[in-house]
């Protein structure tokens, strides 16, 4: 699957950072080399044995959905299924709801995440470089907004959303995601770092707020929009609670709300591993595509841009 | 660079008339998103909580009463089953709070240190298969550990391969602590235990540890969550100067002295995001649960969180839920700012810890 390639195709991919040679060794010693040599052995076997409990469980994963049933409850740990069967996958989108749940995912996914790019960098861009009568009242409301944690919102939610006649509508499901205080934050820290100068001499040349955002700004933003853009995703892909409070009919389940239900076993007798986890893998396939995209960008955020 | 910035400001006031404007315009969306679905549902959920709503037709319709602290009292002091159920999801996240926060800190730290190595094969690999568990939907993971923990499941497969018997996990109602007391032969309360209760539980039942349920929901979460933190750690690491190190080097103190007394204090801030993070994200287990055993067994995976929903969504309680809520909110908040006050921590600014709490970013 793809879980596992990709990782592979990584390994050879060396930091930019690791280019350079270390700093210059002191005058090494006979004894003192041959004690980092073990140093660096057991490092690598810590390493490998760690590595191997964070991978292994998404093997079997994989390996377990193409299980039987009578197999996969019989030898839990085997990686190669002795009868491969692609019976859990058809089950699952054949005869069963499945293809609509992930195409509702993704439309809340796809609406979502363009509607935090746009509104995040909007707002971002305002807060960051526009001069109005109570910018920093809105600042600390969303530094507040951003303390309330989002399961003490469940019912809340719930009640506005059916208040407002909303209410198992796909407008009840993407608006309240629509954006997000964390991602207005990191576009106007990114707006905050570029300099002044670019966008004022397109001012002096007559050039609208909305015109020099659009078309000056936001395509310089592209690493933070990036950001904006894995994170809104991987969240409303991932999203539970949101869609139970606020939908019900099985038109509008998503791919977590019913993978839940799989789960729970309110939609199958036995335990059906095979199907649960054949459902669980492929919901696990489009962040991991993201995440292998962007894995650079995420994984390396930390590794260069230093700034002084 | 100083020079472009202490210029701007000036130049910037020529054409500072529209900003106005368009500065609302622009943030007005997202004003008028996080108002209307966060603000004024709390506000609702506020006036819920001190009402009688049985959560037909409008909560502010004319039939529905205002009962004062009805639903916080039933719930702190009511003696009945709402306080117990209350009581029991208290008990069960309080200790999954108190060994995830600690293990996961621990675990991503020492990942961090593992992979921060500039010299060292296979970084990207690692750091991916650390991470990647961190992107994954917590409702995919459940399903995956619910099969691997299950009674014939992939963990205690390999448990029988050393010898032990694997419990029933999610089955198993027991509590760790009580189970360890029952090896030394403690298997019945003290007196002074059994008779004192708080919120409708015996001590004794506060100390009986996360059922062996709970464990494997323990586990799970710092499966989940040790990539994201480790990113956070690794950071900060990077953005250590290497001097003091090479000074302390010099003066010949070794890597365990050196990670004790140079490279973890500097880690302070980042560490105190971490904690931070842990606090607030482990009072709020609920995916898990609604996902796999929806309280069971005998509600020793009952959180606040879930009891909330359950109760309001389920038993129509809504006052109830709501109060729980709110009572679970307090809770977060003042636990937040204790370990703020234990910690001693200086000007970490609030946008340092947003970019934090939302990714990777940095």
């Amino acid at each position: 699957m793809t879980t596992t390639a990709p990782i592979a195709g990584a390994t050879p991919a060396p930091s930019p950072l690791a280019a350079p040679p270390a700093a210059p060794r002191p005058a090494g010693r006979e004894r003192r080399s041959s004690a980092r040599v073990a140093g660096t052995s057991v490092l690598y076997a810590v390493l490998i044995v760690i590595a191997a409990i964070y991978i292994l469980p998404f093997l079997i994963n994989v390996a377990t959905s193409f299980k039987t049933d009578p197999e996969a409850a019989a030898d839990p740990l085997s990686l190669i299924p002795a009868t491969a069967t692609t019976a859990a996958y058809r089950q699952l989108f054949l005869n069963s709801d499945f293809p609509t749940w992930f195409a509702n995912s993704s439309i809340v996914t796809v609406v979502v995440t363009l509607g935090r790019v746009f509104f995040n960098s909007l707002a971002g861009y305002a807060l960051a470089r526009l001069q109005f009568r109570g910018r920093n009242v809105i600042f600390v409301l969303l530094v507040g907004v951003m303390a309330v944690p989002t399961v003490v919102l469940l019912i809340p939610k719930f009640l506005v959303i059916n208040q407002l006649g909303m209410y198992d509508s796909y407008s009840g499901m993407i608006v309240p995601l629509l954006t997000d205080a964390a991602g207005v934050f990191i576009m106007k820290n990114f707006f905050e770092s570029i300099p002044r100068s670019v966008e004022e001499q397109a001012r002096i040349d007559g050039a609208g707020t909305f015109r020099v955002f659009w078309s000056i700004v936001l395509p310089m933003a592209r690493p933070a929009l990036v950001t904006i853009i894995i994170l809104s995703f991987q969240g409303s892909w991932n999203e539970l609670s949101h869609f139970i409070v606020s939908t019900q009919s099985p038109e509008l389940t998503t791919l977590t709300k019913g993978v839940a239900s799989l789960a729970s076993g309110q939609l199958s007798q036995g335990s059906q591993y095979p199907i649960k986890l054949a459902a669980a893998a492929i919901m696990t396939v489009p962040v991991a595509i993201v995440f292998f995209v962007f894995q650079r960008r995420i994984m390396n955020a930390s590794d260069g841009a230093v700034k002084e | 660079m100083s020079a472009v910035v202490t210029r701007a400001p000036r130049r910037r006031s020529a054409s500072t008339r529209g900003e106005g404007l368009s500065g609302w315009l622009f943030v007005s969306p997202i004003l008028v998103i996080l108002g209307l679905f966060l603000a004024v549902p709390v506000l609702m959920a506020l006036w819920v909580s001190v009402s009688d709503w049985t959560g037909r037709g409008s909560p502010f319709a004319a039939g529905v009463g205002f009962v004062g602290a009805d639903n916080y009292r039933e719930l702190l002091t009511g003696g009945g089953l709402a306080e117990k159920d209350f009581g029991l999801s208290l008990r069960n996240n309080a200790w999954y709070v108190l060994l995830v926060v600690p293990i996961q800190t621990a675990v991503s730290l020492l990942l961090a240190v593992l992979v921060n190595r500039q010299v060292l094969r296979g970084r990207g690999f690692f750091r991916t298969a650390f991470y990647f568990p961190s992107v994954t939907s917590s409702v995919a993971i459940t399903v995956l550990w619910l099969f691997l923990f299950s009674q014939s499941g992939a963990v205690n497969k390999l448990l029988s391969f050393v010898g032990i018997t694997g419990p029933a996990w999610f089955n198993d109602a027991s509590g760790v602590l009580h189970n360890l007391l029952g090896l030394v032969g403690v298997d019945r309360a003290p007196a002074f235990l059994a008779d004192h209760t708080v919120l409708g539980i015996t001590l004794w039942d506060w100390l009986a540890g996360p059922s062996v349920a709970m464990s494997a929901f323990i586990l799970m979460a710092v499966f989940t969550t040790s990539g994201t933190f480790m990113l956070l750690f690794l950071a900060a690491l990077q953005n250590l100067g290497g001097d003091v190190q090479e000074a302390a080097m010099m003066d010949g103190a070794s890597g365990w002295q050196r990670f004790w007394r140079i490279t973890l204090p500097q880690l302070r801030p980042t560490l105190f995001t971490v904690l931070t993070l842990g606090l607030i994200g482990t009072w709020q287990v609920f995916d898990q649960i609604y996902t796999g055993t929806q309280g069971g067994p005998q509600k020793t995976t009952l959180t606040p969180a879930y009891l909330s929903y359950t109760s309001a969504f389920g038993d129509q309680e809504w006052g109830r839920g709501a109060a729980i809520a709110f009572v679970l909110f307090v809770i977060i908040v003042v636990l937040t700012i204790l370990q703020r006050i234990v910690l001693r921590e200086r000007a970490v600014s609030k946008r340092r810890i947003a970019l934090y709490t939302s990714g990777a970013r940095r």
